[in-house]
């Protein structure tokens, strides 16, 4: 079991990675989900593996690691909560420029003029 | 139990839904609230600032659950200082935003701002690793919000590349708490400094891999380099005031470090050692010359005082990486002075640019209004930034400098001395293109009308006038920061503070 734990935690992070670093967003996003899925098994594996046992303390009875539980929960609501925030302010991003790139253009050269909403 | 210790989380962590709930509609509603929340901020601040200093760390257990099982706030001077600071530099970044309208050009600035000082002071006065990344996570969402204030295709696009970035950051911190708890068993700081100690020889690989994911996440955070790409796109495109609030988040990445790594790895630690200086100091130095570097070749102005702060940052970590409690005072003052110089030049940068046709460095632009004093402010910030005298910044480099005597002291003096002369040459090639040449694209003698904004002004003058008494009572000031460092490296008045049957 600490096989198949340890392989999907790696995967999932390789492909987290693979897909951060892609130029568009929606990719991005896809890879920053992967990253936070393999970080919540992580975070559960940090407490030690254990099958079938409860996560309360019972006399005379073995019980599994509660706290990894209750931080998983909470980097769980956390980064739904992220990717929730990051798709609509990608969204937002794209309908207001019109693509998706992640990267932005190099204007360094040309001096804009003030966009909307700056004064 | 002092209750006081939770105000500075509880007030704006109330204060933000109230003004989302009650007050949407109405601005000036949210404007008297809001910065009436962040004046008794300051000013409860304040009082724990002084009640730090006379008194040694103090806890507050959440929910009177005793440590380490439950989640503690330690209140000891490094955290009031910090707060104070956060809460001072606020209410000035604050008055600004409604002087000058910045708040009006979207919905929710205040909530905002609120939630943001929330998570400001929560990750200050934490005392568990696990609920400092939630804090981390609340001001950043805070931030995210803040950052794209008033919309726009640019800002909208800097503000995705941010969110991603620090999503990421945020993956790796918990990569690294989960590692740190699996070989500890547990997220208290105070517990982490003593389990750490005497952690068995066959662990110590996966703390080091741990300890250094965590000093990847507050170099993140710090904006040090590799992992500085994120600030010059974020702060230049980020509205002025909220650029000038971010002085402070920066902050919470070296307050992080030298919190983490005087308490639970401080150098003497049999399993991490001086790994932590080692990797410390080569980064900040490079980061010093890149920000150096990008003040000079900046072409916007808000670009370039982007790369001041990063370059502040590099000077800030080379003291922090000395890890000796003169060092530390050095950087504690340089911290401060650069917080309050950073906001200072992001503001008057952001006067000019409402004024001035446009905001490249390449093409000059006829006059503006309010030509001669902005100049003259944007003069006395960038002193203060580049480190001349008479301002804090010469003092801070000063004690820098002198605490960096040893081993490592040629490479040292020379980055911090050969930045400084890169930097001063940039801001006046800045300052000549902005002000200066100005004079040679027009004929006429008519200047454009000034905005009155008098607020606005005021809250620059205010912020130079710190840096004044900083450097006016720079003795007083460095005494307080020595007590601050002591402190800091007397660890177990701070691990009896929050444990009080922990022995050695």
């Amino acid at each position: 079991m600490e096989l198949l734990v340890a392989s999907a935690v790696g995967l999932m992070t390789a492909c987290g990675v693979y897909l951060t670093l892609r130029k568009r967003t929606f990719p991005v996003i896809v890879g920053i989900a992967m990253l936070s899925y393999a970080v919540n098994v992580f975070i559960f594996a940090s407490g030690r593996l254990a099958i079938g046992l409860p996560a309360i303390i019972t006399e005379g009875a073995s019980y599994t690691d509660p706290l990894t539980q209750a931080l998983v929960l909470t980097a769980i609501v956390i980064s739904f909560g992220m990717t929730a925030l990051i798709v609509m302010m990608a969204l937002g991003a794209f309908l207001e420029t019109g693509d998706d790139y992640i990267g932005m253009e190099d204007d360094a050269d040309a001096p804009t003029p003030p966009q909307e909403g700056q004064k | 139990m002092n209750h006081w210790i939770i105000a500075p989380v509880i007030l704006p962590a109330l204060l933000a839904p109230f003004i989302v709930l009650v007050m949407r509609h109405d601005l000036s509603l949210q404007r008297v609230f809001s910065t009436t929340g962040t004046a008794v901020l300051a000013a409860i601040s304040v009082v724990l600032l002084y009640t730090a200093s006379t008194n040694p760390p103090e806890v507050y257990f959440l929910g009177n659950w005793p440590a380490p099982f439950g989640i503690v706030l330690v209140l000891d001077r490094l955290s009031a200082m910090m707060i104070a600071l956060t809460a001072v530099l606020a209410l000035l970044v604050q008055l600004y935003a409604i002087s000058t309208g910045w708040d009006s050009r979207g919905k929710h600035f205040h909530a905002l701002f609120q939630f943001q000082l929330m998570g400001l002071c929560g990750a200050f006065l934490t005392g568990d690793a696990f609920n400092l990344f939630v804090f981390f996570e609340v001001l950043l969402i805070a931030s995210y919000g803040l950052m794209i204030h008033g919309g726009g295709a640019k800002r909208l696009k800097a503000g995705v590349q941010y969110v991603a970035y620090n999503l990421v950051g945020s993956t790796l911190f918990l990569f690294a708490l989960a590692s740190i708890y699996s070989v500890t068993g547990t997220l208290n700081m105070a517990d982490l400094a003593v389990k750490v100690a005497e952690l068995p020889a066959g662990d110590a690989a996966l703390m080091r891999v741990g300890a250094v994911l965590l000093l990847l996440v507050f170099a993140v955070k710090g904006a040090l380099v590799p992992l500085q790409f994120w600030l010059p796109a974020t702060y230049s495109f980020a509205p002025g005031p909220v650029a000038a609030l971010f002085a402070v988040m920066t902050k919470v990445g070296a307050y992080a470090v030298i919190r983490t790594y005087t308490l639970i790895f401080p150098p003497n630690t049999a399993s991490t050692g001086l790994l932590f200086a080692d990797l410390l100091l080569p980064a900040a130095i490079i980061t010093l010359v890149v920000g150096a570097i990008g003040v000079m070749g900046a072409t916007s102005m808000a670009r370039m005082v982007a790369f001041a702060a990063i370059g502040s940052m590099g000077t800030l970590f080379i003291a922090v990486a000395q890890f000796t409690p003169q060092a530390m005072t050095a950087g504690l003052y340089y911290l401060v002075h650069s917080t309050l110089a950073t906001a200072a030049l992001f503001l008057v940068v952001d006067l000019v640019q409402d004024r001035r046709s446009n905001d490249s460095l390449r093409a000059a632009a006829p006059p503006f209004g309010q030509h001669g004093l902005l100049a003259a402010l944007f003069f006395g910030a960038t002193i203060a930034m580049a480190g001349m005298p008479p301002l804090s910044g010469f003092l801070g480099k000063l004690l820098v400098l002198d605490a960096t005597r040893g081993a490592n002291m040629a490479v040292i003096w020379t980055a911090i001395l050969a930045t400084s002369l890169i930097t001063i040459v940039g801001f006046s090639r800045a300052g000549s293109q902005v002000f200066w040449k100005a004079h040679a694209t027009t004929t006429t003698q008519t200047r454009p009308e000034g905005k009155a904004e008098p607020l606005a002004f005021a809250v620059v003058f205010a912020l130079l006038a710190g840096l004044a008494v900083m450097t006016v009572l720079a003795g007083p000031i460095t005494d307080w920061l020595a007590d601050t460092s002591a402190e800091l490296f007397d660890r177990m008045a701070y691990i009896n503070a929050v444990l009080p049957t922990a022995q050695e």
